[in-house]
């Protein structure tokens, strides 16, 4: 069986994963600040007011808490909206709305209610923006049982991971890295296309050391693993994908091949993804570790200003600096 | 105004201060009772009965400790009762935490109730009725309405969303997110606000500085009505007219926001001590128009009620309380591993390694290696 395909960038795989979607089930209804007549500030829903209407596609006010818990009464009714949050660092007003109701809607109705819900962000930095439009907040929506959280880093899992996340009965945070979203281009199948929640996938097989990264951060994660092969060192690049949940096995497995492990994300370090990485080594991989787990991430600091963005977002020769004090332990 | 039809009563075209009244303190008709059958009209008047009673046991078995801290709604029985019998059975409701009379009129067991009350998660909100679980955090349940009557919209469906909320919940954010949005959008939702005078010690002159809570409608472009909350012929009327209005299938659904003024004659919670922050000279003043014997009165002079059937009613209303607390104290504790039960839709490997890492315990040490009592 052949698959046509696209050549698509990240955030048309965005677009054409909506549409997709959609079309598949009338009950998808997007809904968010901009979305509709103005195909969304990133053009991340360009086209669809025009081909599913203004039922379909709606224009809200500008309202964080509004649009998400408005969309938790739309799901728990029947419908799956796919509410867009502008930028991530404009997603605090609608937190309580995600984590007091959209988490546990399931649990506290013992399972009667549920919140088929996938929220939208464009995330991270690294596009020269505004204050509060680059934060990586990820740790918060990880932290909270009920939610599920997802990262894509490639246009094709952008648009099988959108899918899964809209199909899933649950909750889900769909942060795109906003620093890709024209980055580059890749075949995307056309019509129907999922990839499963929960599964990490490897970029690059190394054997001699492990490093666990996700969404903008994979890019420059893999040039410094090809500064580091010229170099003669073989790194393994596993690109996790969905962070809620984490893929233990894939985590651990990889890290009983290599014994040496490093985390590069963009949030800051403190409270991080990295922690909870190196802890899972910690209790499942003791027995193999040769040497303790890198972090390499933004610091711990509101995002800079722009001017200063580069020095806060983990650069290649950041991150190959780290991974020499992994493989270079003792 | 409204000036969009299902008004023929006028209800929704007067001053935000002119507060709809049907009984007056004294239990005199001051103005048209609702369409409501006999039957109807003392059904209401046992619902009250039974609330009051309800709650009476309630605070009792918070204070014998055989319940948790729990919302006392005395006082508050009229604008419940009154207001949830104007729904249909297809109509959702989104409480907060001390609807338990409203939510029992449409359909939650009084047992179920109690349960919640007394930390079981299996609890009320199983239950088949459309009353949506409460919510704790304050005003959040406002755009759940306004979603919720947003998608019965497109469905096309006749259901009507109704939030129930607080004076203090007029002071959040969501409450002004959630009926902007419905405003904007047309939605058939009706929002309840039950403004007994109090967001546990602060009073509603310090909520804000509007002249009445109804006049915030305005600024959402949507009807607001006032209306004497401890009237519960009152509270019927202006609810089933907004329920009308919001229904409307020929014209444009529209939603209403309602102020019903009330008092709530105990403490926030069996954790709350109101004699701190409030005169009992208020409260007495507040009990002179408790709704019960107003509407009693009403029934008795118009020959619907008399001493026999009050009786009865009274009888009626003890059993159900007392077989309600008995079904809800003979109801087994949960099953602890059920903590990880609907977390997600499906099994997820951690919450299964933590599940069995608590069995274990248990198998080990026996439910008293956990319990602290």
């Amino acid at each position: 069986m052949t698959t046509d395909t696209q050549n698509l960038t990240l955030v048309q795989a965005v677009r054409d994963g909506l549409e997709t979607e959609m079309h598949r089930d009338e009950d998808v209804i997007v809904l968010g600040e901009d979305v509709g007549k103005n195909g969304g500030v990133f053009r991340a829903t360009e086209g669809l007011y025009e081909a599913f209407g203004e039922d379909r596609v709606i224009d809200t006010p500008l309202a964080e808490s509004g649009i998400v818990g408005t969309s938790i009464g739309m799901a728990a009714y029947g419908l799956r909206p796919v509410p867009e949050i502008q930028f991530m660092g404009f997603i605090y007003p609608a937190f309580d709305q995600i984590v007091s109701h959209a988490a546990r809607i399931r649990s506290r109705s013992r399972g009667r209610f549920t919140c088929p819900m996938v929220v939208r962000a464009p995330y991270g930095g690294g596009i020269r923006a505004p204050e509060h439009h680059s934060e990586s907040k990820e740790a918060f929506f990880v932290h909270e049982p009920g939610l599920k959280v997802v990262v894509p880093s490639t246009p094709a899992d952008t648009k099988g991971l959108l899918a899964s996340a809209i199909r899933d009965p649950d909750p889900v945070i769909f942060l795109e890295p906003k620093l890709i979203y024209r980055a580059f281009r890749e075949d995307v199948p056309e019509g129907d296309h999922t990839v499963p929640l929960g599964e990490a996938a490897v970029r690059r097989e190394g054997s001699d050391v492990s490093v666990f990264t996700w969404g903008a951060m994979t890019r420059p994660t893999m040039e410094a693993a090809e500064t580091l092969a010229s170099e003669g060192v073989e790194c393994e690049v596993v690109d996790l994908r969905t962070l809620s949940p984490l893929d233990r096995e894939a985590i651990v497995e990889s890290f009983e091949k290599t014994g040496r492990a490093a985390v590069v994300h963009e949030a800051p370090k403190t409270g991080g993804l990295g922690g909870e990485i190196t802890a899972i080594l910690q209790e499942e991989a003791l027995l193999y570790q040769e040497a303790p787990v890198e972090r390499i991430t933004g610091f711990d600091t509101p995002v800079p200003l722009y001017a200063l963005e580069d020095y806060y977002l983990p650069s290649p020769t950041r991150i190959e600096e780290g991974l020499r004090e992994v493989v270079d332990f003792p | 105004m409204s000036g969009r039809g299902g008004d023929a009563d006028g209800l929704f075209d007067r001053a935000p201060d002119d507060r709809v009244q049907v009984l007056n303190e004294a239990g005199e008709l001051v103005g048209d009772v609702p369409d409501l059958t006999d039957a109807e009209l003392v059904d209401c008047y046992r619902w009250m009965r039974l609330a009051r009673h309800f709650d009476e046991r309630a605070v009792n078995l918070q204070r014998q400790g055989r319940m948790g801290t729990y919302p006392p709604l005395a006082g508050q029985e009229a604008s419940q009762v009154g207001s949830a019998a104007a729904l249909d059975d297809d109509d959702w409701v989104l409480p907060s935490y001390r609807e338990h009379a409203a939510v029992h009129v449409h359909g939650l067991d009084l047992a179920d109730i109690l349960l919640y009350w007394m930390g079981h998660g299996a609890g009320g909100w199983g239950a088949e009725a459309n009353v949506f679980p409460a919510a704790v955090p304050i005003a959040t349940q406002i755009p759940h309405a306004t979603g919720m009557a947003l998608a019965s919209k497109l469905r096309g469906d006749d259901a009507v969303a109704v939030a129930y909320f607080g004076d203090g919940a007029t002071s959040e954010g969501d409450f002004h997110e959630g009926l902007n949005v419905a405003g904007v959008f047309d939605v058939p939702a009706v929002f309840v606000c039950n403004n007994n005078g109090w967001a546990i010690s602060v009073p509603r002159e310090r909520q804000t500085a509007s002249p009445t809570l109804a006049g915030k409608a305005a600024a959402y472009g949507i009807d607001g009505v006032q209306v004497d909350g401890m009237d519960p012929l009152a509270t019927y009327a202006v609810t089933r007219a907004a329920v009308e209005k919001a229904r409307d299938p020929d014209g444009r659904p529209r939603p209403t926001l309602i102020e019903a003024v009330q008092y709530r004659f105990g403490a926030h919670t069996t954790a709350d001590d109101p004699s701190v922050y409030r005169d009992e000279a208020e409260v007495e003043a507040w009990r002179k128009r408790d709704p019960i014997p107003r509407l009693e009165r009403f029934l008795r002079e118009t020959g619907r009620l008399d001493d026999g059937r009050i009786a009865d009613i009274e009888d009626e209303v003890r059993a159900t309380v007392t077989a309600a607390i008995e079904r809800a104290e003979t109801t087994a504790r949960p099953d602890p591993a059920s903590i990880f039960d609907d977390v997600y839709a499906e099994r997820r490997g951690e919450l299964d390694r933590q599940r069995a890492a608590l069995n274990r315990l248990r198998e080990r040490h026996g439910e008293d290696g956990f319990l602290r009592d």
